[in-house]
């Protein structure tokens, strides 16, 4: 099966999932921060460019560090987040979901000159379409992966709507598509819903067959009386 | 139970850890605090210092003293809702902050400070020993290259022109050859500019020799090849020209630290590529991966002399001083580092194999 999930098992003994990043966020990310970084180089242009030789001398060690230290020195300081990845709520962790640390840091950004060759990110590029979990060269040797950090959000839908219980017999794969239509359905053309809904309910009128699905949804969630407890 | 029930039941206890983690998400406050607690388990100076390697757990703050407990709870719950089939909102939102605990409890940050003097007392060196074949290759590579050109140029000194541009080659004239020495002109506005320009060029050009090792160790070589084939190039044209001291007493002191670093960066490069030519019993991933983790100690080390020489190349070898003052500093320097890299760190039980 093609996924973006990757799990992994905690100590606990829980299965965890993360959410790997592709090449396009990943890219836009990327941007930002060279956005921020030319800027920030700008500004330093404009202060210590006056200074002669001096201003030259610490605008070429800024420069340094901008190309070199800014992806490790925030990657390292702020949980895997430069301000791109940030923005775009991305975050690299070691494959073990802990955090990225000094050495696997330097390794991928270090490494990111291979990653560059032989120029706009071909050779990562490639990588991370053959890899199954999206890594570039500079995420196979530190052991990396770029993750979205945050989940889905959470739309509780309680509009009102009285919970029915099923008239049917219903099995834990059939709980799930119910819950699963009830959080998606904000995301869905109302043509959509009615025809899933139809699925259901053939019976039914198309609104009818919508209303009855969210009610018996809404009960599979528990709203209501809690007195059928699974 | 419902999946509202159950929500009800420990909204709040999920609120309160979500509000524990934010708090010890924030940025590691200084280092140094710990350093007084890291002293008394220091080793003594001649057991090899394994005290780099003992975790040292975050301290935690009152708040955040049940954490561990609490983390275990949320992970039953996290559980629980994927055994009863709860809605994937849920489970995603119990999933995400799993996830934030875990990268909370099981990180790993030993104190900086001391780590950084064990390393230049002795990890640095031992590592850069223990792969010394590859930097030996890379060494060789490097010196060859000078030499193949800077002999050329000694039989046959027209053929400058064959590996030089003429441009370039009325550059290093007037650098060196011309009557106005180096430091007429220059003042300390120009050191530093150039001080910048060494850290900014130096190190960029070592880093990427690291990385090109991972081209099966083709970029390395390649960066190996050609900057000892131009230091010999141009060495052989000043000589010919007869400036060649004007050469030999700008490079000999920041040249030790400064070739020594080009040319271990190229050795870890080749280490990479070799993983992936001959990975041996490893799968190439897991090959690639040690050789990474080796190299890096010496990655780090690097980076250090190149700022080393950077200093040196700015601030002393544009002075104006007697040839032989020069020479003597340079010869130093040489020997300091020579000696640092085959004796620091050994102990009498004999810690680095040299193997690997």
């Amino acid at each position: 099966m093609i996924d973006d999930q990757r799990h992994i098992v905690t100590p606990e003994g829980v299965p965890l999932a993360l959410t790997l990043a592709g090449p396009v966020p990943r890219a836009v990310a990327y941007l930002i921060d060279f956005c921020i970084r030319i800027v920030v180089y700008l500004v330093a242009a404009i202060a210590l460019g006056p200074l002669g030789g001096v201003g030259w001398g610490l605008l070429l060690i800024l420069f340094f560090v901008l190309e070199w230290g800014y992806p490790i020195l925030f990657e390292v300081l702020r949980n895997g987040q430069t301000p791109g990845k940030k923005a775009l709520k991305l975050a690299v962790v070691k494959e073990d979901a802990t955090p990225v640390d000094l050495n696997a840091s330097l390794v991928r950004n270090l490494l990111r000159t291979a990653d560059l060759f032989p120029s706009f990110y071909l050779a990562g590029l490639i990588t991370m379409l053959i890899d199954s979990r999206f890594r570039r060269l500079g995420d196979l040797a530190a052991g990396t992966l770029v993750v979205h950090v945050t989940p889905p959000p959470d739309s509780s839908l309680h509009n009102g709507t009285a919970p029915l219980p099923p008239d049917w017999a219903v099995t834990v794969s059939d709980r799930q598509l119910l819950l699963n239509f009830l959080e998606r359905s904000p995301q869905l053309s109302p043509g959509r819903r009615a025809e899933l809904a139809q699925l259901a309910f053939p019976e039914l009128a198309p609104d009818a067959a919508e209303q009855q699905l969210r009610q018996v949804a809404l009960h599979m969630q528990g709203a209501g009386n809690g007195a059928a407890g699974s | 139970m419902k999946q509202q029930q159950f929500e009800a039941r420990y909204g709040a206890f999920w609120d309160a850890l979500t509000q524990t983690l934010t708090q010890m998400e924030q940025p590691a406050r200084p280092r140094w605090r710990w350093r007084a607690a890291d002293k008394t388990a220091q080793p003594s100076p001649d057991s090899p210092s394994t005290s780099a390697a003992t975790p040292t757990t975050t301290p935690a703050t009152t708040s955040a003293a049940d954490f561990p407990a609490d983390y275990r709870r949320l992970c039953h719950q996290l559980a629980l809702a994927r055994q009863r089939g709860y809605s994937p909102n849920l489970v995603n939102r119990l999933n995400a902050l799993v996830l934030r605990g875990h990268r909370q409890l099981y990180q790993h940050r030993p104190p900086l400070l001391p780590r950084l003097r064990d390393f230049v007392r002795a990890d640095f060196p031992r590592a850069v020993r223990a792969q010394w074949r590859w930097h030996v290759a890379s060494g060789m590579s490097f010196i060859l290259a000078m030499a193949l050109i800077w002999g050329l140029l000694a039989v046959q000194p027209d053929r400058v022109h064959s590996v030089l541009s003429g441009e370039m080659i009325a550059n290093i004239e007037a650098m060196y050859a011309s009557e106005t020495r180096l430091s007429d002109g220059r003042g300390s506005d120009d050191d530093v500019m150039m001080f910048g320009f060494y850290i900014y060029n130096n190190i960029s050009v070592a880093f990427r020799s690291f990385a090109g090792g991972l081209f099966f160790g083709v970029g390395a070589l390649f960066i190996m090849v050609f900057n000892g084939g131009f230091l010999g190039a141009v060495a052989g044209h000043l000589t010919n020209v007869g400036a060649g001291e004007a050469l030999f007493t700008f490079v000999i002191a920041h040249g030790a630290p400064e070739i020594t670093a080009i040319i271990l960066a190229g050795g870890a490069g080749l280490r990479l590529g070799a993983a992936l030519l001959a990975p041996g019993q490893q799968t190439r991933l897991a090959a690639l991966r040690a050789a990474a983790r080796s190299g890096l100690p010496v990655i780090y080390g690097v980076f250090l002399l190149l700022i080393l020489a950077a200093f040196i190349e700015a601030f002393w070898s544009p002075r104006d001083l007697p040839a032989q003052t020069k020479y003597i500093a340079g010869g130093l320097c040489w020997a300091l580092l020579t000696v640092y890299l085959l004796f620091a760190g050994r102990t009498a039980g004999g810690d680095d194999d040299g193997s690997r």
